[in-house]
């Protein structure tokens, strides 16, 4: 059986040399000789697929198969009264306190705050982790002016900062903003940074060739190809800047999710706490399928590669 | 054939020419004191072995070596392109916008789609990179190098990467570009084989410096059955250095290949 594999496959690649070809028809010779009796199964073997050793396709809707499933478990532990309701209220519990913080109107209020901190923390950080990415990335003072620089940010824990920030920037809107910024721009910075310095050199060599200038180079070469390494930050810094703003609404603060959150931990309230939760888990969610969904389209001609 | 060289050079400047060109790396001299002139409008092939140099000389002429400027004479055109062993587009630009990579305008957009249809492109404007073929993105490669107009195409390997039968098509594809529109061509190869039937001239770098410079006086298109070719063949085997065995071998594998067929007409 096995000699019937290894002859098939070694013939097909013929076209070589001389000197292969030889050995490879003596040898299908000699196989086929051997294996004349075994003609039947020959057959058969030829005919079986060989297991597929990728995961195959992808499930309709595959990534809220999970989600879905905890819910289920979740709401059917509850009805059977497995659950204490103190700690995890039912579903339909969380649902209804969700219909009436969302009328009496807090819900709204707490929740354009959340969005306004971490939007314009997230706007601030994403510019100037473009920005010095870029003047690192391209050219050499910048590189070692800022790379070190930001390295050594990175070292230090970013919600480290919180207490001479307040010392700073007083515990008002600002130093919230500012350490979402920083939570934001380290990753961007760190992924487009060594992008553009790991641009291929075969490319910088094609781009000399065909009279590139250096802006045009960086435009069309440079650029484009730190693309991918961008967005991977991108994702990091948009998750970063959710993260960031739990910790920071408990300072300070007078509305927003995190602030509602930590109310309700004085009342008991764990119902209002997993609202908090929920909306956490759907903003981090929309705005991360909204970025996957940029980067298929900036990125489309990957497509091809993956499909 | 030295005489026919010589004929060249005397009707006009060479496009190239190289005057004691030296270039070492790390105190290991690659290329030491060559002396060369290519023709305008002739192509002509640089053979050695891997290592030899051929890469490096390529470079130096093609610019890319910015170390190797001062350390002897080097003139070359500035229509220059080069065509890599890999076809070196850029997967984010169509093909079309990586044939016209560098040029500008409305009318260079009408030398890509052109050049795009001379390699056998045309229709293929908007594919993405990777959905070429090896074959495919060399052809393109080959057009992005048309479109400059070159007054010098270097060729550094460029179907090293290939399968057999896509590389014999290529072979007449680029003779066919080059009688079309005549620039000067240097390929560097290794394959003696791909030397001798697309090439007037045929160099061979040995030890840093031209070893041999044979002009390959046969019609076009040729067969590599030819045998007149063998004799030049067997010339250039023997300046690179390949011993009698080798060739020995070879016709053993013919023996070979012959007692095999017995066989088979036995079973």
């Amino acid at each position: 059986m096995t000699t019937t594999t290894t002859t098939t496959t070694t013939s097909t690649s013929t076209s070589t040399s001389t000197s292969t070809t030889a050995t490879v028809v003596a040898g299908s010779a000699g196989a086929v000789e051997a294996l004349d009796g075994a003609e039947g199964s020959l057959a058969a073997r030829r005919t079986r697929r060989r297991r597929g050793l990728a995961p195959g396709k992808r499930l309709p809707a595959s990534r809220l198969t999970g989600p879905a499933l905890v819910v289920v478990v979740w709401a059917v532990a509850s009805a059977a009264g497995q659950l204490d309701p103190g700690a995890i209220p039912a579903p339909w519990t969380v649902l209804r306190t969700s219909g009436q913080l969302w009328s009496d109107g807090t819900l709204p209020t707490d929740i354009l705050t959340s969005l306004q901190r971490a939007g314009s923390g997230f706007a601030l950080g994403l510019t100037a982790g473009v920005a010095l990415a870029l003047t690192a990335g391209l050219s050499r003072i910048g590189e070692a002016l800022i790379d070190g620089t930001v390295q050594l940010n990175r070292a230090i824990p970013t919600l480290g900062l919180i207490p001479l920030f307040i010392l700073w920037l007083g515990i008002g809107e600002t130093f919230k903003i500012a350490i979402i910024a920083i939570v934001v721009y380290i990753p961007i910075y760190l992924n487009l940074y060594s992008a553009l310095s790991g641009i291929d050199h075969r490319f910088v060599e094609l781009a000399e060739v065909q009279g590139l200038s250096k802006l045009r180079f960086i435009r069309e070469i440079v650029i484009p190809g730190a693309l991918p390494g961008f967005f991977v930050g991108l994702r990091l810094g948009v998750t970063g800047s959710w993260l960031g703003l739990v910790v920071l609404e408990q300072i300070n603060a007078t509305s927003g999710l995190g602030y509602m959150m930590f109310q309700a931990q004085n009342y008991g309230r764990t119902d209002v706490i997993l609202v908090g939760l929920l909306i956490y888990g759907i903003f981090g969610l929309v705005s991360d399928s909204a970025v996957r969904l940029i980067e298929r389209r900036v990125l489309s001609w990957r497509r091809t590669l993956n499909s | 054939m030295a005489t026919h060289t010589e004929q060249l050079t005397t009707e006009a400047a060479p496009t190239v020419r190289l005057r004691g060109l030296t270039r070492s790396f790390d105190g290991r001299t690659v290329l030491d004191h060559v002396d060369l002139d290519l023709p305008a409008g002739q192509l002509t092939a640089l053979l050695g072995h891997s290592g030899s140099g051929k890469s490096t000389l390529l470079r130096a002429i093609a610019g890319l070596d910015h170390e190797v400027v001062g350390s002897g004479g080097l003139s070359a055109p500035d229509r220059v392109s080069v065509v890599f062993q890999d076809s070196r587009l850029l997967p984010w630009r169509r093909v079309l916008d990586n044939v016209l990579l560098g040029a500008d305008g409305k009318e260079a957009a009408e030398r890509g789609r052109a050049a795009l249809a001379e390699v056998g492109l045309a229709g293929r404007e908007r594919a993405w990179p990777n959905e070429l073929s090896g074959g495919e993105a060399q052809r393109a490669a080959l057009a992005r190098s048309l479109v400059r107009e070159p007054e010098l195409l270097l060729a550094d390997e460029p179907f090293g990467a290939l399968d057999a039968l896509t590389r014999i098509r290529m072979h007449g594809l680029l003779r066919e570009l080059w009688e079309r529109h005549r620039p000067s061509v240097l390929l560097v190869t290794h394959d003696v084989d791909e030397a001798i039937v697309l090439a007037d001239r045929v160099l061979v770098l040995d030890q840093g410096r031209i070893g041999l410079d044979l002009a390959i006086d046969r019609p076009h298109p040729r067969s590599y059955r030819d045998p007149l070719l063998g004799e030049y063949r067997e010339r250039l085997l023997a300046a690179l250095g390949v011993t009698e065995d080798h060739t020995e071998d070879h016709t053993e594998d013919h023996t070979d290949d012959k007692n095999d067929k017995d066989q088979e007409v036995h079973q």
